[in-house]
């Protein structure tokens, strides 16, 4: 199927579950294409972060956030920032797979003059919703978001995807405590929990555990999930938009390099990669890429 | 030729109320009509002059305890959704947050202002730990950050207006100490413009903040040598005025500039910097001898780290011998 789907055309087709999930499916896997593309394009970038959060982007994108559309271009809408900043290769790929971007632009990650920068800057891209890079900096920039909403009676919701080492800045824990004592409601945190960071496995650079039980003590409402698992990520989401009086946190447990063989679960894969052509052409095949979708994302024209 | 400000020609006195105070004060005046107008604290309100809004407008009013860079960062993601967020706390704890005024503020273009008191050794007994000789530095070399230094509370009250007004990040600095009185309401601040306060031929003295008033003491100090020393408030470190910089030079012929803050990278920096790309002249730095500070009384301290009017009117005959044409 044309994994490329229009937010609204995706959003008609709530009300038959079991096609819903088949697309978003479809969707995380043309994010990883697209993410791993351009990747290979840039010779550098991070993509075991971007394959393990593919998911919950085709669903925050796909059906959690509501956006502007054609019919409703003035809505009020949700943020969602990306404070993992280093997955901007799949912020990029899931606009393009939504038709927010163009995939051929998706494709000039980290090029001199491109709006796909090597982490996510606002003034290039607005639905960026802030620029972030530096970790445990866009979790405050959502309180702040959530704070100023609230305070303007506004009815947008405010997510931010973190990556699982970032949880080691203490900006995060400040944060953790300043929405739980304001009880932003609004504000919904996504861990990508795949359990590596930039040089090693968390347990071994600074452990996190026992993550669930920290949260629950900083005031959160928490979840747990399996971040590879559809419907349980729309389950959670929908869990989140329930909660009232305290703001969620959905701990995400995730594979890093997700759906490439190769990558998952290995540290060399955080970032700063080069693929060889060999290396592209085996993560696409594994990502169920058509020969023809291999050719136009190798050779860039999208 | 020169203009001179009418509004000042000479020291009014004390007013008793700090920079903080005044800004605190200007902060409940100029928000009644600016409802996107909120301000963040991180458990010091008492101290940076902020206790004022909280009691006018608690609504609007957010506590964040002791947590600067979370703070600094979320004030970024208020403005993002149309607010007109005010970070107050001490000088010394903007340097915690630097980075997210770089980033998630200057680098996303937020409408945040960063309003710091105990700024320089005019913090005086807390130490050299509070002691903030760094500030003006850091954030001046953040790209598309204003950095505004008012030196009276008339001048802070209008800065405060204008930095809600004007669009962009901006740095300022209050103060801690009862501050001398300079201007009458009839003065005009404006962001990027400096004014002669009193003119001269032989030297100009350009002082922002607490140093203002010490400078046109040591004009009054040479004027009995004989020296005529023109006085430049200089409020708006970054933009600079270089125009009026660049009469200056051309004008008296060198230049003492006078901070409170390390010699290095604030204001005596900016103007070096301006001046060296116009007309360039001998230049004489007085503030903080890239040290730190320690506890003391603040003009204990301004005495010890030479930030008084005699040792400004030493400096400025030091630069006027620099003058070419003077070395004979």
């Amino acid at each position: 199927m044309n994994a490329t789907l229009q937010v609204a055309q995706l959003k008609q087709t709530i009300g038959s579950p079991a096609p819903h999930i088949a697309q978003l499916e479809a969707v995380a896997a043309e994010i990883r294409r697209i993410a791993i593309a351009a990747i290979y394009h840039a010779t550098s970038g991070h993509p075991g972060g971007s394959l393990s959060c593919a998911d919950i982007l085709a669903v925050l994108y796909g059906t959690v956030l509501n956006l502007p559309t054609s019919d409703n271009p003035d809505v009020d809408r949700d943020r969602f920032v990306l404070s993992k900043g280093h997955a901007a290769p799949a912020l990029y790929a899931t606009w393009a797979a939504y038709g927010l971007m163009s995939q051929a632009e998706a494709l000039t990650l980290r090029k001199l003059g491109s709006r796909a920068q090597g982490h996510p800057h606002v003034l290039d891209c607005p639905l960026a919703e802030s620029s972030t890079g530096s970790l445990g900096q866009g979790f405050s920039v959502a309180i702040g978001m959530a704070m100023g909403l609230r305070l303007q009676v506004r009815s947008p919701r405010v997510y931010a995807l973190l990556g699982d080492g970032e949880l080691q800045e203490g900006e995060v824990w400040e944060g953790a405590m300043c929405a739980a004592h304001h009880g932003l409601s609004n504000l919904c945190a996504v861990i990508d929990y795949n359990k590596l960071q930039s040089d090693d496995r968390n347990a071994a650079i600074m452990g996190l555990e026992p993550l669930a039980q920290k949260w629950r003590a900083f005031g959160w409402n928490t979840l747990e999930i399996n971040g590879h698992d559809i419907p349980g990520i729309l389950a959670a989401f929908d869990t989140a938009k329930n909660e009232l009086s305290l703001p969620t946190v959905i701990i995400a447990h995730t594979t890093k390099g997700k759906g490439v063989g190769y990558m998952e679960d290995q540290p060399l894969w955080h970032g700063s990669v080069k693929l060889t052509p060999e290396q592209v052409q085996q993560a696409l095949t594994a990502l169920g890429t058509e020969t023809s979708k291999i050719e136009s994302l190798i050779n860039g024209r999208g | 030729m020169a203009v001179v400000e009418k509004a000042a020609p000479h020291l009014i006195g004390t007013s008793g109320d700090s920079l903080r105070e005044a800004f605190g004060k200007a902060l409940v005046e100029w928000s009644r009509e600016r409802p996107n107008v909120v301000v963040l604290d991180a458990d010091i309100a008492g101290g940076t002059g902020a206790h004022h809004f909280r009691k006018a407008q608690p609504h609007r009013f957010f506590q964040f305890g002791i947590a600067e860079q979370n703070m600094m960062a979320a004030a970024g993601g208020m403005a993002a959704t149309g607010l007109i967020p005010v970070v107050t706390t001490f000088a010394v704890f903007c340097l915690r947050a630097v980075e997210q005024a770089r980033l998630s503020i200057a680098y996303a273009k937020r409408n945040v202002k960063i309003v710091a008191s105990h700024p320089g050794i005019d913090t005086g007994p807390d130490g050299g730990s509070a002691q903030a000789l760094e500030d003006m530095a850091a954030f001046r070399a953040i790209p598309g950050m204003t950095v505004i230094s008012p030196a009276d509370a008339e001048e802070m009250r209008q800065a405060t207006r204008a930095i809600l007004d004007f669009d962009g990040p901006v740095y300022m600095r209050t103060g801690r100490s009862p501050s001398a009185r300079l201007f009458n309401p009839a003065h005009k601040f404006e962001i990027g413009k400096g004014q002669i306060l009193r003119d001269g031929r032989d030297v100009t003295i350009v002082a922002c903040g607490v140093e203002v008033a010490r400078a046109l003491e040591a004009a009054e100090l040479l004027a009995v040598s004989k020296v005529s020393a023109r006085v430049v408030n200089m409020p708006t470190i970054k933009p600079i005025d270089a125009q009026l910089l660049a009469e200056a030079s051309a004008e008296t012929g060198c230049i003492v500039t006078a901070e409170d803050h390390n010699i290095h990278g604030g204001l005596g920096g900016a103007v070096a910097e301006a001046i060296a790309q116009t007309y360039p002249c001998p230049i004489e730095f007085v503030g903080v001898r890239d040290q730190f500070g320690q506890s003391g009384e603040p003009e204990e301290l301004a005495e010890h780290y030479g930030l008084t009017a005699p040792h400004i009117a030493a400096a400025a005959q030091r630069a006027i011998a620099r003058k070419i044409g003077s070395r004979q």
